[in-house]
Order: C-alpha cells, then structure tokens, then sequence
C-alpha cells in the first residue's frame, strides 16, 4: 500500500475507472455525480465529454463497449430514468469493452426532484448493481465493476448516494499505478448486438445464465461481507447505511455488508440468517433488501422501526431502533430538545446580477402561465417572483406547456421556460412537438452560456467540449428557425423593457414566436461586473419596489431605506430600472 | 476508542467558503494522522442558501455525517445560521459564531425581520458559546473572503489542535499562491480570538 490519500466518493470512482484502463468517460452533469467526469478529465488517458443527455452518454457508451473500449458513463438517479431504455437492452445484449454506470441517488433530496431509489432499476433491468460506503471502496468496486461487466458480459451499475460522493475519506493508492488503456478487438456479431426479436429472446435467456453465473463467482465473497460478533442479532446492510450502522452500534451486533445488492447473494444471505437469532435489515429509502430477504423466507424487521423517507444517519438509527432492542454506543444528550423554531429561512436564491432574475420579474407582472424546468432558474418559482406554474423534469418546460396550454381560456399561451443545457438536453424536442401538434406554446430559452446549478459544464451552446477544447457553437435561434417557428425574438437578459415587450408581442403573436433571453452567468469566468450602484436617500420614497427583485445585494437599512451592498453588488442595473422614483442609480453618475 | 471521536459542523451561506474551510480542516487532521470522513452540499443549496458540512475525526471514523443533538462543534459563519443548527449540538457542545448578519430572502423582501436576540438565546442554551468578530477583523485584514480561514484558526485553537501540524502551511497549498499571505495572517488572527 502506498500512500494515503483523501477522495471525495466522486474522485475515487474516476480513480478506480482510470485504474481500470477505462478509454471513454461519459454522461450528464448531475448533482451528485457531476464530479466524476471532471476529476477523470484531470487524468492523462482516457477521452472524457459532456454528452447532451443521459439517453445519449449511455448509447455512446455502450457503443465504445461494443468496439471494445472501458466506458464510464455517469448521471444523478434521475438520469437514468432518460438512460432507461438503452439500459434494458444493453443488458440482454452484453458488452464487449466494459460497461459501468455510476449513478448518484439523492436521499433526503439536497438538489434533486424527487429521492427515487434506483437499487430497483438493477433488479427491473437485471443488471448488476455495486454499491461502495466510502471511498477507499469507490476505487475498488468501480474496477472490479469493470472485470464484472466484461467476465459476465453484462453492464454493471454503481450506485453512489450524496454522502458517498460528496463524501471525504481517506484511500490507500497502490504504488506505481499508471495508466493502460484496456481494448478488445472489435467484432462484427449480429445476433449478439442487434436486438431483433428473435435474437432478443435468444438473449434474454443467456443474460439469465450470466446472472447465474455472477452469483456463483467468488467475487461475492470480496464483495459481501460478514462481521459475526454477535449470535443474537444480525443486521444486513449496505452502502452509507453500514456507515452509520457502525457508528451508531459499533460490533455490538453482527453484521452482513452487502457490495452486490443486484443479484444478491442468496447463500449468504442465508448463511448469515442461520447464525443469528433476530435480523435487522438496516437501509436507506425504499425496503429494497427487506423484501428480498423475506422473499427468500428469512424473518426479518426494518421499515417497521426505520423512516423509509430522507436521509438516515447514525441518530436516527440509534433512536428508530430503540424499539427494536438495540443499543447504541453513544448515549450523550442532545444540547436542545428541538430546534429553535420561527427563525426566517433562508432558500437558494439567484446571485446578484444573475441574468435570470430579470424575466422572471417581468413573467410575474406580466401573469403569464410558465412551464418550468430544472435549473437554476427553477427558482423563478418561489418569492418573490413565483413565476412558474410547473416543474416536473428535465426537457419538461416545453412539453408540459403543451399540454397545460389545452385546458386554458381561448387565444392563452403558455411559456415554457428551460435554460441552454436543457434546451439540448431534451427541450429541443418539445419546440418541434410544439411545432408539430400546434400547441399555444412560447418556447423560452433562458440563455446563460453555461450548465450553471451544477457548476459550470460545457454544453453544445457554449462552444467548448468537457475540456474546454473549442467546438462549433449551436445557436438554440437558428435551431427554432429550422423547426418552424417564424420568428426568434432574442433579448438581453438585464432589460426590462425589452424582455416585457417580447413577452407581450409573443402573446398577440399569430404565427409562431419563440424567445431567447442572452446573458452570461455573472460567476462565469471573464463575466465583467458592470457599474456599481447606490440609493439616493432623497429620492428614495421607501416604496420597497427594488426589493422584489429578491437581489442579495439589496436589503433594508434600518431606518427603512433600502441599501446596496457595494461588495454583494454586480451592477446589473435591474433595480435601476425598476424604481420608478429615479432613485437608484450608478455611482459614478452621483459623483 | 469510538468516545473519541469529535464531530466539527460548519455552517453558514453558500458562497462563504465552506467547502475551503473543510479542505484546509480536513488535510490538517489527516495530517496529523488522524480518521477522516467529510461531507459537503454542492448544486443548488450553493445559490445563497444555508449550507452545511460536516468533518468526523477519531482513531476510526464511518459515517461522515451525524444527526441532531450529535455534534460536539458548531462553527457557524453567520448568525442566523448559528441558531438554526444549534440543535445539532451535544449538550455542553461548543458554539464558535462569527457575529455577521447576512439577510436571507424573506428578510431583503421585507416580509419578516431580522432576529434580534440570537446572542441572547444562543447564551442561555446548555453550550458553550463563543461569539467572534471574525468577519470584522477580515475586513480589517483587507479582504473579506478570510473570515472562513479566520474561523478555523478559532476552531483549531478551540480544538487544542495547534501544535499538531503546521497548519499555516497547509492553509498555503490550499490557496492561491496570491491570497496565500492574507490567509495565514488571518488564521493567525482567528487564533487569537478565543
């Protein structure tokens, strides 16, 4: 072993896939996954690139699999909804080159719509599921995920949660370790990779045996393991929940670690069963293992005591089990019994001089109906603005607005807003179903020139790859034009008065109108501050209009004036224009 | 061995510098030879929001995060921020806050005020409290973006950690060589503050 060092869960699976000799890194940036990707492109090897949607990468993928490359691809859980169908197939078919699919969950829901528990997918897909607890085993798992795929002719998920990736701890890294870029040859097999009717039963019936296989292979015994220090009580568990099941009971019960949660290891399982008088099974979201273990006709217990709901960790272990009998190591007492309760909140909100505030102001006055999407931008949707009506998935802004728009008042239009990413990403398909179906639809594009939430990935908009290597830039204007609509009304995303005109001439429109609001991500390198400005006290009638803005950089002095905050403030010049007293203005102008 | 183990909470508003504050913390105690696990937010919890990160250290660490009632220090950058996550503290815990006030939304819109009696009733819990001018004497440093560092050389004063590494050192290679100087000034500063 040589030395130690510390990895985010996200940079120990790019250290394991570069380990493997992986030769393509793909995916879609996701919180929390969106680290993977950048921390291999640091590496000197492998090719590694943003690709425009989850569906894509893993097609791209699969395809360097099939001619004989290691291939990476990586996405959040909700990703692998849009990567659903390739990976259905991909595992009747098999791999050549290895197949990983590292796919972060997002319990408890820090950055993510909803908390769904993707373990399902490995058991609905048949395809093998690893999941690591920390990141020393992140390096090891995702490269023996690797040698899994290509012994078992399978794609293989890894599964990683928000406390495993954006989780520190130290790993041990073999000395010595270089890169070698693993390739098989190429061969063309028709029956294998293309998956007509016929082949796909003839397929689905040998992916069968190559689970049955994996499950006799010895690489479960590296995988699973059993710590037995107690007869009496045994849990089963894995990923972050053995985590804090050690933390919160220590060895005062046996446990069995399961790395392999699809297929899951029957014998074992039984095994372990049969050394216990009592199993506890001890996971995160859904009853994934409990109700395969009671399946196998193991009595057990778990949701009947765990929250099946959010993020676990080691307290509410502790207290959930109390009822079950078990003890835990730390009995100290909390300073407070409850948190302090009516404090103001404080949500996300966008940055000063972000260039989306502008039109969401605008959306509001205007009352226009919004069909949002996932981005920053999706907080348009709370105070002040409260200019989104929905918000459901990615790509949904523009089809969701299509469908909302059929119930409304006679000559409504709805505006369905997505940022450029997401245009890519899958909007572009909805401004031709727009097109296509004659929906009253307004496809709006809230351009930033950037992937901004999940910080700063290139996307077909921006004109550079992953790597910043240059690339031709895609303009979603020429693409509107191409699809059909007559006219492409693009406007600067820090004046008003042109974001409400082209909201107004979209709405009396009566051919087909899309909008481009153009604006850099002010935290974008290069991004120029603009002047800075300052409230004149004696114009300044305490009319409050400047804070609807819900601009950081604004706030209420105490004698009720309000005041910016020349550090916090970017010099977008917004509040300049919404206060109708002429009372804000630019510094240099006041001198 | 598992009694040793200490949980440090940092909390504050994205955009303060957490996530440098747990970097800097955390190759200091691996330094030192110590178990390390951390966790962080990233995405959309960073736009402004309240942001948490926690840093478990001891002989044998698993779980980088612990729940409620759990944490034996709170390092808080802010002071809406400090009574929002002061449960998470132990009994007898330690409170180190920097007396900053950063609005949050509801508060820059005009629809709810600023607390006024957080020191009051952050005093009167069964903790250890410690209000700090961090973000004044970064200010004074000449450049506001320190109070993080200033903090911390509170937190490894606090933590009788000082001696173990040398941290000034490790607050250089974490920064860019031209904030280097500022930054080991400030953890100086921050040192002398409790």
């Amino acid at each position: 072993m040589g030395d130690k060092i510390v990895f985010t869960g996200n940079e120990a699976v790019a250290q394991g896939a570069w380990e493997a000799g992986v030769g393509l890194g793909i995916g879609y940036p996701g919180t929390p996954s969106t680290e993977i990707l950048e921390s291999l492109t640091k590496k000197e090897g492998p090719d590694v690139v943003w690709a425009v949607n989850e569906k894509v990468a893993l097609e791209e993928g699969y395809g360097a699999a099939v001619g004989g490359l290691r291939a990476l691809v990586t996405m959040k859980h909700v990703g692998l909804n849009v990567a659903a169908d390739p990976l259905f197939t991909a595992a009747y078919l098999g791999v050549n080159g290895g197949l990983v699919i590292a796919c972060a969950d997002d319990p408890g829901m820090h950055s993510s719509q909803n908390e769904q528990d993707n373990r399902w997918y490995a058991l609905h897909a048949k395809v093998p599921m690893l999941e690591p607890s920390n990141s020393e085993e992140c390096v090891r798992f995702t490269r023996l995920a690797f040698e899994i795929s290509e012994n078992f002719d399978v794609p293989v998920l890894l599964r990683l949660v928000t406390r495993v990736s954006h989780s520190r701890s130290l790993v041990g890294l073999h000395p010595g370790v270089s890169y070698r870029k693993e390739t098989k040859p190429y061969q063309r097999n028709t029956e294998k990779y293309v998956a007509l009717p016929a082949n796909a039963r003839l397929r689905r019936k040998i992916l069968e045996l190559n689970l049955v296989s994996l499950r006799q292979d010895e690489v479960l015994q590296e995988l699973n393991v059993m710590e037995i220090t107690n007869p009496e009580i045994g849990i089963i568990t894995s990923g972050a929940s053995y985590n804090y099941v050690k933390e919160a009971f220590g060895d005062n019960y046996s446990i069995l670690k399961l790395g392999l949660v699809y297929p899951l290891d029957t014998r074992m399982l039984k095994e372990f069963a049969a050394r216990v008088k009592r199993v506890v099974v001890i996971e995160e979201l859904d009853p994934y293992l409990e109700t395969h273990i009671k399946a196998l006709g193991i009595e057990c217990e778990g949701k009947k005591y765990i929250p099946a709901m959010y993020e676990l960790n080691p307290q509410i272990l502790a207290r959930s089990l109390e009822q079950a009998e078990l003890k835990p190591l730390d009995s100290s007492e909390p300073a407070l019994k409850e948190p302090v309760p009516d404090l103001p909140k404080r949500p996300p909100l966008f940055c000063s001089g972000c260039p989306h505030r502008g039109f969401f102001y605008a959306a509001n006055r205007e009352k226009i109906t919004v069909a949002g999407d996932i981005g920053c931008y999706t907080l348009g949707a709370i105070p002040p603005f409260q200019a989104m009506d929905t918000c459901v998935c990615m790509g949904g802004g523009f089809t969701v607005a299509a469908g909302l728009s059929l119930n409304l008042p006679a000559g409504e239009k709805v505006f369905g807003v997505v940022g450029d990413s997401t245009f890519f990403h899958s909007g572009l398909t909805g401004a031709a179903e727009a097109i296509y179906n004659k929906r009253s639809v307004i496809p709006v594009v809230l351009d930033n020139s950037i992937t901004a939430m999940t910080g700063h990935q290139q996307n077909p908009g921006t004109g550079c790859m992953l790597d910043g290597e240059p690339t031709f830039l895609q303009e979603p204007a020429k693409i509107f034009e191409a699809i059909g609509y007559d006219r492409v009304l693009q406007v600067s995303a820090y004046d008003l008065e042109q974001i409400r005109n082209a909201i107004r001439e979209a709405k009396k429109a009566t051919n087909k109108v899309a909008i481009i609001v153009k604006g850099p991500c002010r935290l974008l390198k290069g991004v120029q501050r603009g002047p800075g400005y300052a409230v004149n006290l004696e114009a300044c009638t305490k009319c409050k209009s400047c804070l609807k803005m819900g601009c950081p950089a604004i706030s209420l002095s105490p004698d009720g004036v309000p005041a910016i905050d020349p550090a916090a403030c970017f010099g977008c010049g917004l509040c300049e224009q919404v206060c109708r007293h002429k009372a804000i203005s630019t510094i240099k102008q006041e001198e | 061995m598992k009694k040793d183990n200490k949980t440090v909470m940092l909390v504050g508003v994205g955009g303060q510098g957490l996530v440098l504050f747990a970097k800097v913390l955390t190759t200091g105690l691996i330094t030192a030879g110590y178990d390390v696990k951390s966790s962080e937010q990233h995405g959309m919890a960073q736009r402004g929001g309240s942001v948490v990160t926690q840093i478990c250290f001891g002989q044998k660490v698993y779980s980088p995060v612990v729940g409620e009632g759990a944490a034996d220090i709170l390092v808080s950058l802010e002071k809406l921020e400090a009574a929002r996550y002061v449960h998470f503290l132990k009994k007898n815990g330690t409170l180190l806050m920097d007396e900053k006030e950063i609005p949050s939304l509801p508060i820059i819109t005009g629809v709810q005020k600023y607390p006024e009696n957080i020191n009051e009733l952050l005093s009167n819990q069964a903790i250890s409290f410690y209000p700090l001018q961090a973000s004044a004497k970064a200010e004074e440093l000449g450049d506001a973006r320190t109070t993080n560092i200033i903090m911390l050389g509170a937190l490894v004063k606090m933590l009788g950690l000082t001696e173990l590494v040398d941290w000034p050192e490790i607050v250089t290679s974490a920064v860019k060589a031209d904030f280097a100087d500022i930054n080991r000034r400030g953890f100086a500063i921050g040192a002398c503050l409790v």
